[in-house]
């Protein structure tokens, strides 16, 4: 379990989260929610290591973060970042490079590591797209590459940083309940995202960063019952229930 | 349940990897038998080995080896460079002779030349010297300003003009400073010995087993920053090492060749559509391809006016300037620049 006591982080000396503690424990989705610059990038960066800090401790299962090397990180976290280049590989090659961290040197992938590209590739709903070069790939295909080349690298906690940008409704549904299936399985995974009632409904928990400081956190529950989301970021969201439960919308 | 192949590496790739070394060979051959005094492939072998007719010997063994095994490595040293600088800057208009590194590492021969001219052995550390100085300028103006594929490029101009009016400037007050190459700004390879490359030949050698050793990192360093950290890579060191390695490379090759241009642009991109991205297929094409194509250019600077002779470097240029054109005018239209 990553935990984040107290974390301060930015660029050339700017902070941009401001003493921060959050948990992103397992076997639940954590829905990371803020405006636009609020920090939620920077955050999740941090929490990885991929950023250096300014302040607080980061914890990687009890063990600060510095402590552990990159690779005994990469098999504690796997990360989407929200900046996705698409290198002219076949899919099958990319979901194979998240075997990396489990590849000591020459990096000879071993029948365990192509049996885990595969069952990544389908759980993901990719399989089909794996001999095709990445450059070839839609939107929504991609994306479902990544997650599977996330998903390879079989760590414990998944941070994804806008899963959902770019991405039609039906898209968007899949990948929360990728999410969802996920955390059923016993992993934390924590999803930075902008849409508040996909949020709402998908995730468990939720943490609102405003200015780059924690607003609140909670049960989704009692983040709707706080306010602390109609007064982030400007908006009324109400809610409706239906028959598959509660239904977000803006009032 | 596994409907899924184990793998997905095309064979096409290695037949591609065998007939570009068949063409290196071939271009290889006859660059030793073609010339001002053709000599028959028959008679190389037992020219090389010492017996035969005398003249041939002295051909083949003195003037057409040592300039055939320098368009070998010249050329392979130099399109690995280029592939590993485009890889690592992440920029396809990137090449050691574009963005600097070569124009860096002539500086660093220039002074050699000038401050111990005995010590021809030095002559690739000062080009190794000077080509790292420029690659790390232009990697450091690419992290600070965040700089786009276009200004990078620019960026490496600027760079390249500035070693190359130091050069001029040595070469100015020590007029003997580049006594040693027949051509050095454009680049040629006539009248070099055996004992002028072995300096090179050491530095090339290692960095290529080293460059193909580390084609697995490369591989998920060119997934960006970010993914090839948290993926476990330790993305700066090996980003320092492998641009330090492409500068060794080029920087040798310019120790004995002087400033050949666009065999670093122009054979990575074309390995790069003959055998795919895949690092070590694509480093081991451009070894190839590059020796090939240099060997191939060498001999057309021999042949097109015989007698006489052009520097390889003009023909080089000559074809790889309009190639640069046209990957400008074709990207520009593109999200790529």
């Amino acid at each position: 379990m990553i935990q984040l006591r107290d974390l301060s982080a930015g660029y050339g000396g700017r902070d941009v989260v401001h003493g921060v503690t959050l948990d992103f424990p397992p076997g639940r989705v954590l829905a990371l929610l803020g405006p636009n610059g609020c920090g939620k990038s920077t955050l999740l960066r941090a929490a990885l290591g991929l950023l250096p800090r300014s302040g607080g401790q980061v914890l990687l299962d009890g063990a600060p973060l510095e402590s552990l090397s990159p690779r005994r990180r990469a098999l504690m976290a796997a990360y989407l970042p929200q900046s996705r280049p698409t290198p002219n590989i076949t899919a099958y090659k990319m979901v194979l490079h998240g075997r990396f961290p489990h590849l000591s040197y020459p990096r000879r992938c071993r029948r365990e590591d192509y049996e885990a590209a595969d069952r990544a590739l389908r759980w993901a709903d990719a399989a089909d797209v794996a001999p095709r070069p990445m450059g070839e790939l839609s939107g929504g295909q991609r994306q479902k590459v990544y997650l599977a080349m996330a998903l390879a690298q079989q760590a414990p906690t998944l941070l994804m940083d806008e899963p959902t940008t770019f991405l039609d409704v039906g898209h968007q549904l899949e990948v929360m309940a990728a999410a969802r299936r996920l955390a059923q399985e016993g992993r934390a995974v924590v999803m930075a995202v902008h849409d508040l009632p996909l949020a709402m409904r998908g995730a468990d928990d939720i943490a609102l960063l405003d200015g780059g400081r924690l607003a609140a956190w909670g049960t989704a529950e009692e983040v709707y019952a706080s306010g602390a989301l109609d007064r982030a970021f400007g908006v009324a969201l109400r809610r409706v229930a239906t028959q598959s439960g509660w239904q977000y919308y803006y009032g | 349940m596994s409907s899924l192949p184990t793998s997905y590496i095309p064979r096409r790739k290695g037949r591609a990897l065998a007939g570009l070394g068949a063409l290196a060979l071939l271009c290889a051959l006859l660059s030793l038998c073609l010339g001002a005094v053709p000599v028959p492939p028959g008679d190389i072998l037992p020219a090389l080995l010492g017996r035969g007719e005398d003249s041939a010997v002295q051909i083949v063994r003195y003037a057409r080896l040592p300039r055939t095994c320098a368009c070998l490595l010249a050329g392979s040293a130099l399109a690995v460079s280029g592939a590993v600088i485009q890889g690592v800057l992440g920029n396809p208009l990137a090449a050691p002779n574009i963005i600097g590194v070569s124009s860096g590492a002539g500086l660093g021969a220039a002074v050699c030349g000038a401050l111990a001219p005995a010590m021809a052995a030095a002559v690739p550390a000062a080009a190794f010297a000077g080509a790292l100085a420029a690659v790390l300028l232009v990697l450091f103006i690419g992290e600070r300003t965040g700089a786009s594929r276009l200004t990078l490029v620019l960026a490496g101009v600027a760079v390249s003009g500035m070693f190359g009016a130091c050069t001029d400037a040595v070469v100015a007050l020590v007029p003997d400073a580049l006594a040693g190459w027949s051509d050095f700004r454009t680049g040629g390879l006539a009248n070099l010995s055996m004992a002028r490359i072995a300096p090179a030949f050491w530095t090339i050698l290692p960095a290529l087993a080293l460059v193909f050793a580390l084609a697995g990192e490369m591989d998920v360093l060119l997934l960006g920053a970010d993914t090839a950290q948290s993926l476990g890579l330790r993305y700066k060191p090996l980003r320092l090492l492998l641009l330090a390695l492409a500068a060794a490379l080029a920087g040798a090759a310019v120790s004995f060749s002087g400033l050949i241009g666009f065999v670093g642009l122009i054979v990575p991109h074309i390995m790069r559509r003959l055998v795919g991205e895949d690092s070590l297929p694509l480093l081991a094409g451009c070894a190839l391809g590059g020796a090939a194509c240099l060997t191939l250019c060498d001999l057309l600077a021999r042949l097109l006016f015989a007698p006489y002779e052009l520097p390889v470097g003009i023909v080089l240029s000559l074809a790889g300037g309009p190639f640069f054109l046209w990957l400008l005018l074709r990207r520009r239209g593109g999200r790529a620049l």
